[in-house]
C-alpha cells in the first residue's frame, strides 16, 4: 500500500516538474471566435510563433460560448486567458465594470475611427482594439426585382411595395430576423430611420411613438411578407432560406455578403444577388454601423509582454488588409484606403460602407451591461408585433411595460440616467 | 497481539475514501454552494461584490411570470413525454417479448435513437421541422393536410419537442421493461392458463402488476431526466419562439450565462432541485407500496 502511494506521488511530482520546465518558454493562451477573422488568424499563428518564439495555445469558440467561457473564467478568478476576441457592444461594459480587460495605454489607435475606439473606452482608458465593423444592408434578388418591373427600393414605402410584388410562388417577399432577442439588432436601423432610439440618456425609450411606428412596420413586413416561422429565425435560419431562393429581399448585417454569393453555398447565381444600402425611413437614414468584434487583453495575464506582442500582431495593418481581401470588413481606416483592396472589393460593399460610415449610428442594441436580458425583453415586443402583422392594439402598453423593465435593469446595474 | 499499521486498522475508511471525496467535491459541494448563492444578489452585470440578501432573490424570482411559466412547462413536458413513452415502451416490450423473425434487427434499430447525440438529434429534427424547407411540411402538403409551424410556432413548439423526446427515449423504457419481463416467473402464467384466463386478463391481472416495480423504476429514471431536460430544447429552439419552450433548466441557464444574474439563477435551480427530489421520493414511496 505504502509503496503504491509512494510511486503515485513520485509520478505526479514528476509531471508537475515537467510542467515547470516548459514554463521557461513564453506561452500564451488565446481565445478566438468562430468568425472569418478568427479563422484567418489561426492560419497565421505559426508565422507569429516562428518570428517571436512565443508559443500560442488557441481555442476557437462560437460567439455566445466564447462570452460564457470568458465570463465563467474571469468571474471565478481562475482564468489563464491572455488575449481574446470580444464583442464590445455585447459584453464590453460588463467586462470593463468588472475590471476584466487590461487598459491598452501603449496601443496606437490613430488608424481607427474615433467612435469605434470610444465604445471600449472608460474614464479615458481604452480597453478594446476594434477588429471588424459591420453595418446593415439590403440584400435582394436582381432577377425577381426585374421581373416585377421595379427598381431597388430606396425608402420604406418602396420596400413594402417591392415585398408585396415579389411575395409569390413560394418565395417570401421580405426576410429579416424575427427571433426576439436576435431581431433587436436588425430592428435597430428601422427604429433609427423612424427617428427613435432604444436608449436615450440612460433610459429606455423604445416605447416612444417613433420607435413604436418602427416596430409596427417591422412586424407588418415580416408578418405579412416574411417566411413561415419567422419569429424563431435568427440569421442562421434566414440565410439558408435566402440561399435556397425562397426570399426575395433580406435586411441584415453586411458580413454575410461573402457567404450568399459563394457558389458552393447558394443556389442563386451571384449575378442575381444585389446589395444595397438600407432604405431610408420617414425621419432618418441612419443604418447601424458597429464594431462587431474587437480584441483585448486579460487584466489577469501573467505574460504581459508576450500578450502585448500577440495583440499588436493580431491587429496589425497587413493582417487587416488580408482580412479585407477575403471579404472581412475590417475596422482600420488604412485597410479601406488601400488601393489593392479597393481594386477587388465588391463595389456594393464599398458604397454601403461609405454611406453607413457617413450617416450611420454606432449602436445596434441597447448599450448596457444587462444587454442580453434587455434584448429578450425588447424581443417580446417585436414578436407581438410580427404575430399581429404590426396591428396589435396592446403594443403601446406592452412596449411601455417592457421599457420599464429595461429601466429596472439599468437601475440594478447602476447605469440608469447615465 | 498482532500489531496493525495505520492503513490496516483504517482500511474500512480508506477504501471508500476516493468515492466519498468524489461525491462531496462534485455533488454535495455544488448543491450547497447553489443554496448559498440563492441567498445572495450576485450579479456580474452590476460589477459589485455579492451581498447576502436573505430571501430577496426568491421573492424576485417568484414575481417573475417567466419563472412560473417555465415551471408549468417543465411539468407539461415531463408528463406529456413520460406518459406516452411508458405506454409505447411497455407495448413495444410486450410485442418484442415474443419470438419472431428479425427480432434481433428490430431490437438493434430500436437502440439507435438512444445512442445518438442530443445535439445531432436536435439539428436533424430541426431540418425535418423547418416550415419552409423541411420534409414534414412537405409530406403534409402532399397528403393535402394543413401545414404546421412545428417548433417555430408558440402553440406547436412544446408538442413538437415532446415528440422528439418520445422518439428518443421510448426505446429505453422498452429495454428496461424487457429486462423486467425476462425476470418474471412462469408459474402464475401456468396457473392462469389452467384457470382459463384470457389474454387480456393475463396482461392486466398478472403481467402488469408483476412488472409494476420495474415500470416505476423506469418512470423515476425517465421523469428525473425529463424534468431536467436541457440539451434537446437548447439545441432545437433555445427556449423560443419568445419564451414558449423555456423549462426551468433553460431559464436558469439563461439567467446565469446570458443575463449573469447568478443569485436569481441559483433560486431557480433550488426550485428544480426540490421538484426533482419531491417527485423521486414520491415515486419511490409508491414503488415500495407495490413491493410489499
Amino acid at each position: 500500500m505504502f509503496v503504491a502511494l509512494l510511486v503515485l506521488l513520485c509520478l505526479t511530482g514528476s509531471v508537475f516538474a515537467q510542467g515547470a520546465a516548459e514554463q521557461a518558454k513564453p506561452e500564451i493562451r488565446v481565445l478566438l471566435a468562430n468568425h472569418p477573422y478568427g479563422e484567418l488568424l489561426k492560419t497565421k499563428i505559426p508565422e507569429f510563433e516562428a518570428q517571436t518564439g512565443i508559443k500560442v495555445n488557441y481555442e476557437s469558440l462560437q460567439e455566445s460560448q466564447l462570452t460564457n467561457k470568458l465570463t465563467t473564467e474571469f468571474a471565478t478568478n481562475s482564468s489563464t486567458v491572455d488575449v481574446f476576441m470580444t464583442r464590445p457592444l455585447q459584453e464590453g461594459l460588463m467586462f470593463i465594470k468588472n475590471g476584466w480587460y487590461k487598459g491598452l495605454d501603449k496601443y496606437d489607435f490613430s488608424d481607427y475611427p474615433a467612435n469605434s475606439v470610444d465604445i471600449g473606452r472608460k474614464d479615458g482608458v481604452a480597453y478594446i482594439v476594434p477588429l471588424v465593423t459591420e453595418w446593415q444592408v439590403l440584400y435582394y434578388r436582381k432577377d425577381l426585382l426585374k421581373k416585377a418591373g421595379l427598381s431597388v427600393p430606396t425608402n420604406f414605402m418602396e420596400l413594402e411595395a417591392a415585398a408585396k410584388a415579389m411575395n409569390k410562388d413560394g418565395v417570401a417577399g421580405f426576410a429579416s430576423r424575427g427571433k426576439g432577442a436576435a431581431a433587436v439588432t436588425q430592428l435597430s436601423s428601422y427604429v433609427y430611420n423612424y427617428g427613435g432610439r432604444y436608449l436615450e440618456g440612460g433610459k429606455a425609450v423604445f416605447d416612444s411613438p417613433e420607435a413604436l411606428e418602427a416596430i409596427r412596420f417591422y412586424g407588418k413586413m415580416l408578418g405579412t411578407y416574411g417566411p413561415q416561422g419567422v419569429t424563431s429565425m435568427s440569421w442562421e435560419n434566414v440565410m439558408p432560406v435566402f440561399q435556397a431562393g425562397k426570399a426575395a429581399m433580406w435586411t441584415d448585417a453586411s458580413v454575410f455578403y461573402g457567404q450568399i454569393v459563394d457558389p458552393s453555398k447558394t443556389q442563386i447565381p451571384a449575378s442575381d444577388i444585389g446589395i444595397a444600402q438600407l432604405p431610408r425611413g420617414p425621419k432618418g437614414d441612419a443604418p447601424f454601423i458597429v464594431v462587431s468584434w474587437g480584441m483585448a487583453m486579460s487584466a489577469k495575464t501573467k505574460n504581459q509582454d508576450a500578450a502585448q506582442k500577440f495583440l499588436d500582431w493580431a491587429t496589425n495593418k497587413d493582417l487587416a488588409k488580408e482580412g479585407m481581401l477575403s471579404n472581412i470588413t475590417m475596422a482600420r481606416d488604412s485597410a479601406w484606403a488601400d488601393k489593392d483592396v479597393r481594386a477587388v472589393m465588391n463595389p456594393g460593399l464599398v458604397e454601403t460602407q461609405a454611406h453607413a460610415a457617413k450617416n450611420g449610428y454606432p449602436f445596434d442594441r441597447p448599450f448596457m451591461s444587462s444587454v442580453g436580458q434587455a434584448r429578450d425583453i425588447i424581443g417580446e415586443v417585436i414578436i407581438e408585433s410580427i404575430n399581429t402583422k404590426g396591428t396589435s392594439s396592446k403594443l403601446p402598453a406592452l412596449a411601455a411595460e417592457k421599457a420599464k423593465a429595461v429601466d429596472e435593469l439599468l437601475k440594478a446595474d447602476g447605469e440608469y440616467g447615465l | 497481539m498482532i500489531r496493525q499499521g495505520f492503513f490496516e486498522r483504517n482500511l474500512r475508511y480508506l477504501f471508500p475514501l476516493p468515492a466519498v471525496i468524489f461525491v462531496v467535491v462534485l455533488m454535495v459541494f455544488p448543491v450547497c454552494y447553489t443554496f448559498f448563492l440563492s441567498f445572495t444578489d450576485w450579479s456580474l452585470t452590476s460589477g459589485k461584490p455579492l451581498n447576502f440578501v436573505a430571501f430577496k432573490s426568491y421573492v424576485d424570482v417568484l414575481k417573475e411570470p417567466r419563472f412560473l411559466d417555465a415551471l408549468g412547462r417543465t411539468f407539461y413536458f415531463t408528463f406529456g413525454a413520460v406518459i406516452v413513452e411508458m405506454i409505447l415502451g411497455i407495448a413495444l416490450a410486450l410485442i418484442l417479448n415474443r419470438s419472431f423473425a428479425g427480432k434481433g434487427v428490430v431490437k438493434t434499430l430500436l437502440l439507435l435513437p438512444l445512442v445518438a447525440t442530443p445535439v445531432a438529434i436536435g439539428i436533424v429534427w430541426n431540418l425535418f421541422y423547418d416550415p419552409t424547407i423541411g420534409i414534414l411540411n412537405y409530406v403534409l402538403s402532399v397528403l393535402g393536410l394543413p401545414q404546421s409551424g412545428w417548433v417555430s410556432e408558440t402553440k406547436s413548439v412544446m408538442p413538437s419537442l415532446i415528440l422528439v423526446d418520445i422518439w428518443q427515449w421510448t426505446p429505453m423504457i422498452t429495454i428496461i421493461v424487457l429486462a423486467g419481463l425476462a425476470g418474471l416467473s412462469s408459474e402464475p402464467y401456468e396457473s392462469a392458463k389452467v384457470d382459463g384466463a384470457n389474454a387480456r386478463q393475463v396482461l392486466f391481472k398478472i403481467t402488469l402488476p408483476m412488472l409494476m416495480p420495474t415500470i416505476l423504476t423506469a418512470v423515476i429514471l425517465r421523469a428525473i431526466d425529463a424534468l431536467k431536460t436541457y440539451d434537446i430544447i437548447y439545441a432545437m429552439t433555445g427556449g423560443g419562439p419568445g419564451y414558449a419552450s423555456e423549462n426551468l433548466n433553460i431559464l436558469a441557464f439563461k439567467y446565469s450565462f446570458e443575463y449573469f444574474r447568478m443569485g436569481q439563477s441559483a433560486v431557480m435551480l433550488v426550485f428544480l432541485f426540490i421538484v426533482v427530489m419531491g417527485f423521486s421520493l414520491g415515486v419511490m414511496r409508491l414503488r415500495r407500496a407495490f413491493e410489499l
